[in-house]
């Protein structure tokens, strides 16, 4: 298991140098100097050449890349154009509220997309199977930055049950796990579990489909198992794969909330993005992109190597 | 779909040898898949829809009632079924119906155009890293993992955000998306052919590569990674149209769907069913390219 371990990192590793390489290039596709947006219209080439090697972009490109990513190495993802604070600090606070977004938003999901699976996995072709399908449908079909309108329209601006935007009271941003909170992150989380209800709730359908149709669920049902007993086993061989797309869609939501955090006002990475492309903080772009990649890396190898200790089948090559 | 056809019809091997596929004497392979397409009603209902909205974008300057451009600030904000206003007004008092026709161009193309690109540039990567195998392989598909190693709209709003807003740049981050996806598709079923008993004979009896790959792979990969490609654009439109609710796409007072989306968000406590009229436009189209992307897959992967 930990040779398996070993060669995934191996694997891993080439992945996430090419991600910090894909990161740097970001500021230098950039149109214009990166620099642009502080230096004053009226600042002389004598002051623009300071700044420009001040911030490091005199040197030539392999030598910027080199530094910059031996600065990373050192937990130093460089200093926010706009706001001038480390922007190592910025995003670490945006990415905890994030994470706990998509993590409520994933365990919503989770839940009501295994419920549907399986309730269309078993009943394969009836009615309950279309309604859950249609729901599926709807899941990875609805644009949810306008669902998250519309949940707003319908339970803040008619209803008034619940804030429109926001990560607590008093625009606190830092969220904390208690009741008034907890009202805050309701529309946010419902809307962005849509996708991954979609996404899994196709895939258990498949899975138990298919578990069914297989020869060991006859052997077990002939040597008279209850209908109970037989579910357990499917579940025990659909919770691998189920588990290993849940992993993956916690890391496409972390990655993707920025539409969602934009609708509500979250204070999280999408967010801080979204700040950071506007006022052309290319530091802070570059940076806040190149936390969640590695995040989404680590996920990904995480879910690999859970998905083999949980199925003993996958072969450790 | 028509290129599809006359592609494939034409060849007799792609009926017998494409995978999990019946030989069907009377008619070809592309022939019964759009006979089984035809008796799906969803996957038809979907396909109305979808020319219905094509359509509507077209013909809009001669259908839409009003000019898409010319508001009134005293009738802004009228709500649906107004006597003048059939679908209300927006923020500055211009149709709705209007503006949701017009939109259906720039939304269509910029959703549908990066696909298209992608379909022709990932199955090209993709053939040619399956057919060629050794480090051709590795070098492209290590390129295609980095990409992988990006959540799509992370990537999507990154490459946007780097290079500006603006059309084309959003239709250069959106292809830029989906090409790796597509060649991974392109690539693992390319590799499947190739090991197939007829390309070793075609290439045995002296075929050049690209004969080989023209007569005997392209026909074979094309039609799966086509199936694969239809089903992103239900993608491609909500993420086109978010790149423009974020202000990263269309600038306005051009309509489209994500933008018009963005600036009406303002009157969800006055108008709250015409701000979120565009939303179901969007949702429309991809749900439906979804819908008919699913039909065309089993109608694919009928096995008898």
């Amino acid at each position: 298991m930990i040779l398996f371990i070993l060669k995934r990192i191996g694997y891993a590793a080439p992945v996430a140098l090419g991600v910090s390489l894909v990161c740097f290039l970001l500021v230098h596709l950039a149109p214009g100097d990166p620099l642009s947006a502080i230096l004053p219209v009226d600042a002389t080439a004598e002051m623009q050449a300071q700044m420009r090697s001040a911030y490091g972009f005199d040197k030539p490109l392999p030598v910027q890349y080199g530094l910059w990513l031996w600065k990373i190495l050192h937990g130093d993802l460089g200093t926010s154009i706009a706001t001038g604070r480390p922007v190592l600090s910025e995003v670490g606070r945006a990415v905890g509220n994030s994470l706990i977004l998509a993590s409520m938003a994933t365990l919503i999901g989770f839940t009501f997309g295994t419920f549907f699976g399986f309730v269309a996995g078993y009943a394969r072709d009836s009615w309950l199977d279309r309604v859950a399908s249609a729901i599926a449908v709807f899941g990875v079909s609805v644009p949810h930055y306008w669902l998250g309108i519309v949940l707003v329209i319908i339970f803040s601006a008619t209803l008034g049950w619940l804030p429109p935007t926001g990560a607590g009271p008093q625009g606190s941003g830092n969220w904390f796990p208690d009741l008034e909170h907890l009202r805050y992150i309701l529309l946010p989380a419902i809307t962005m579990s849509v996708i991954p209800m979609g996404v899994i709730s196709r895939t258990v359908r498949a899975l138990v489909g298919d578990i069914l149709h297989q020869d060991f669920v006859q052997a077990l049902r002939a040597k008279g198992l209850s209908e109970f007993g037989v579910f357990r086993h499917v579940v025990k061989n659909a919770a691998p794969t189920a588990i290993a797309i849940m992993g993956l869609q916690l890391g496409y939501l972390l990655g993707g909330s920025i539409l969602i955090e934009t609708v509500f006002a979250w204070p999280g990475t999408g967010f801080l993005l979204n700040a950071a492309i506007f006022q052309r903080d290319l530091p802070l772009l570059q940076g806040t992109i190149l936390v969640l990649a590695m995040f989404f890396v680590t996920l990904n190898l995480l879910v690999d190597v859970v998905q083999t200790a949980l199925d003993p089948r996958i072969e450790r090559a | 779909m028509n290129v599809q056809t006359s592609l494939a019809t034409g060849d007799p091997v792609a009926a017998v040898a494409a995978p999990e596929i019946p030989a069907v004497a009377s008619r070809g392979y592309w022939g019964s898949v759009l006979r089984r397409l035809l008796r799906d009603p969803v996957a038809m209902a979907a396909a109305c829809v979808i020319l219905a909205i094509v359509l509507a974008a077209i013909f809009a300057p001669l259908i839409a009632p009003m000019d898409p451009f010319k508001g009134s600030m005293v009738r802004r904000l009228r709500h649906v079924g107004d006597a003048t206003y059939w679908l209300g007004s927006d923020e500055l008092g211009r149709d709705m119906l209007t503006r949701l026709l017009y939109a259906g161009r720039l939304s269509l193309f910029m959703g549908v155009l990066p696909v298209v690109i992608a379909f022709f540039v990932g199955s090209g990567l993709g053939i040619l890293a399956g057919y060629a195998g050794g480090w051709v392989n590795t070098v492209i598909m290590r390129v295609v993992d980095v990409f992988f190693a990006f959540p799509s709209v992370l990537l999507a709003i990154a490459l946007s955000g780097a290079l500006g807003a603006g059309i084309l740049n959003s239709i250069v981050s959106l292809t830029v998306v989906f090409v790796p996806q597509i060649t991974r598709v392109a690539e693992s079923v390319t590799v499947q052919i190739r090991n197939r008993d007829y390309v070793e004979a075609a290439r045995v009896s002296g075929a050049n590569p690209f004969t080989v790959v023209r007569v005997q792979v392209l026909g074979n990969v094309l039609g799966p990674v086509f199936v694969y490609a239809t089903s992103l654009i239900s993608v491609s439109m909500i993420l086109a149209s978010g790149l423009s609710f974020l202000g990263l796409g269309v600038k306005p007072p051009e309509p489209e769907w994500g933008l018009m989306l963005n600036t009406l968000r303002t009157a969800i406590y006055v108008n709250p069913v015409v701000a979120a009229l565009p939303g179901v436009m969007i949702f429309l189209t991809s749900i439906s390219f979804n819908l008919l992307s699913d039909g065309l897959r089993s109608a694919m992967e009928v096995r008898q």
